[in-house]
């Protein structure tokens, strides 16, 4: 080997720091980097090579070129499937609004806060194929949503039944997933709200601002960006929406999402060609419906940042005004 | 204050409080509901309404029966087993990248975190597909270790956990170390590795409830159920003949959910707080 002359022998490079700098590196990033390779991008590089390949796990692969994404768009059940994404969709802006609501209420003094917290948190801890047995259970014709509402005063004769009647079992089944997030959505906001300037309220109530004016214009403001995350997550999340189906009805009578169809066109049906080319169409429109949101939030506060200085100025001036009438008493 | 602002005022009280009670109702009614059946007998089960309570409160035959038909002492031992590897394993593998990303300068830092973050964009049911012709050519199917291993695979929020706490820990300890004499292997195990220890609670506890809830991945890669099942899949054999003896079912499902139930009141804190700082840097 050629070494330039300079150049320590490996021996003393190995001993120096900059020589121990590499050995940790290698040695602290190899098993990360492995793992992310082996369970992340090879299985990703893979999806694409078998949406071209007719073949099942095991066997001959004939290599079918772009059949597989033909027949995706023209079989019913994949795109009609995507349509119940927009149940999910709603779904989870009730989720938003109704856990960004409880949070504000319990971020202000509340009795009892830390129980009703931890009540309503409680169901995000569960596994799903609990859920599922407790929700079959929960939707059984005359079992425990159909007796609390005839508590109510329903008769159990107008009643549905929850998970079969194709009119309601897809909105029975978006339930149970705001139930299961919707605690932790709430616990997320709390923690965004708590990193508000506790200033910002006395100054405010001072100014005898209602609490609906110190949403607006204190706790809203300073966690849009919390905000803005979650509904990105939640519109890409109803997308592959894939438990709720999954684990309660398996997709029978109408409740199969795309990701419940693709999972049975793979390991029932075991095309994985298909269901490969499936993942493959979803992931592209996933980016898209990412990228598309980040320039839209993007936009919308550019517009609303010029706003955001006019809040500041307002803000700095009540601060100002509280402390000369602290000062005048 | 004059007598309508008042009456507004305690409307606004009571329809605070109505919301916050009428929302835990609905968190809790479903399981509550689970746990009322478990303790019934079979023909108090088919001959009461659900929200009757049981007799006798005291009735464990359910939850003695649940158990020994779904294997349930098995499960919970590879739960366990499952639980100390993934945990201990992600631990290390999660630090020592942190500490190099963190601490180290390179060309190539911020493309690793970048490839980091992108995983999280994949959504694993797609992964799925493939993932499984992987694990099956690596012979991982229906091997505890493989499983292990599987489950070690990324989690890009208990790394941003660590890399922010080595941001609130000060350079200049690592660097009188150094004038010490100190390896870096020494820094960081004797010196960085304790100063961790909040984050690395707070990551375990929340990477363990999501090892300790997997059932997707269990019930894929560890099919043979009379020998590998997790806590989570042996609930599994209650689908098919034991389909509708909902007071077996749900003895089972409470079982399933108590070390969580535990977990949960005793380290609420740490939960909360794990779930907010991963959630605010992602």
């Amino acid at each position: 080997m050629a070494t330039k002359p300079r150049k320590r022998s490996f021996g003393q490079w190995a001993t120096s720091r900059d020589g121990q700098k590499v050995f940790v590196m290698v040695a602290f990033m190899t098993v990360p980097l492995l793992l992310l390779f082996v369970f992340t991008y090879l299985p990703f590089a893979e999806m694409f090579g078998f949406s071209f390949y007719n073949m099942k796990y095991v066997g001959a692969r004939k290599f079918v070129g772009f059949k597989n994404y033909i027949r995706v768009f023209q079989r019913d059940d994949c795109f009609g499937a995507l349509k119940l994404s927009l149940y999910y969709m709603v779904g989870s802006v009730v989720q938003l609004a109704l856990s960004l609501y409880l949070a504000t209420v319990l971020s202000f003094k509340v009795k009892g806060s830390g129980i009703f917290k931890g009540f309503m948190f409680f169901p995000f801890l569960i596994n799903g194929i609990a859920i599922g047995f407790i929700f079959k259970f929960f939707y059984t014709r005359g079992f425990v949503f159909d007796t609390v509402l005839q508590w109510c005063g329903f008769q159990l004769d107008n009643l549905p039944y929850w998970l079969r009647d194709k009119g309601v079992n897809n909105i029975s089944l978006v339930g149970t997933s705001v139930w299961r997030y919707f605690g932790q959505n709430m616990v997320l906001f709390i923690g965004a709200i708590m990193s508000v300037d506790g200033e910002l309220y006395e100054a405010a109530m001072l100014d005898g601002a209602n609490r609906f004016q110190q949403f607006k214009y204190i706790i809203l403001p300073s966690i849009k960006t919390i905000i803005t995350l979650n509904v990105i997550l939640s519109i890409t999340g109803s997308l592959s929406a894939f438990e709720p189906p999954y684990v309660i009805t398996s997709g029978a009578n109408g409740t199969g999402t795309y990701f419940v169809i693709m999972h049975e066109i793979a390991h029932t049906q075991q095309k994985v060609g298909l269901a490969s080319a499936m993942a493959v169409v979803l992931l592209m429109i996933i980016f898209a419906a990412t990228i598309l949101q980040k320039l839209f939030f993007k936009y919308v506060f550019k517009s609303a940042d010029d706003e955001d200085l006019n809040a500041t100025a307002k803000r700095d001036k009540k601060l100002a005004k509280m402390a000369a009438r602290k000062a005048g008493r | 204050m004059t007598l309508l602002q008042k009456i507004c005022k305690y409307l606004l009280v009571f329809l605070k409080y109505f919301s916050l009670v009428f929302f835990s109702f609905v968190a809790v009614l479903p399981v509550v509901s689970c746990a009322i059946t478990a303790f019934k007998t079979d023909t108090e089960y088919q001959q009461t309404n659900v929200m009757v309570p049981p007799q006798n409160w005291l009735n464990f035959d359910n939850f003695i029966q649940a158990f020994q038909k779904a294997n349930m002492g098995r499960a919970f031992i590879n739960s366990v087993i499952i639980l100390v590897c993934v945990l201990v394993i992600s631990v290390f593998v999660g630090t020592q990248l942190a500490y190099v990303l963190n601490r180290f300068k390179f060309p190539g830092n911020n493309l690793i975190r970048n490839l980091f973050l992108f995983a999280t964009l994949l959504p694993g049911v797609a992964m799925q597909v493939s993932v499984y012709e992987i694990m099956t050519n690596l012979h991982f199917i229906n091997t505890l270790p493989g499983y292990i291993i599987m489950m070690c695979g990324t989690d890009v929020i208990s790394i941003y956990i660590y890399i922010q706490f080595f941001e609130n820990i000060s350079v200049s300890l690592d660097e009188s170390a150094i004038v010490d004499g100190a390896s870096y292997f020494t820094i960081f195990y004797k010196i960085l590795l304790p100063l961790l220890k909040p984050a690395i609670v707070t990551s375990c506890i929340l990477k363990g409830v999501g090892t300790y809830n997997e059932y997707y991945s269990a019930n894929l890669y560890l099919q043979d159920k009379k020998r590998l099942p997790t806590v989570a899949t042996s609930l599994y054999t209650f689908v098919g003949p034991l389909g509708s003896k909902y007071n077996l079912i749900c003895a089972g499902v409470i079982i399933s959910l108590l070390p969580a139930l535990i977990l949960f009141i005793t380290c609420q804190k740490q939960i909360y707080s794990g779930l907010t700082s991963g959630a605010v840097k992602g």
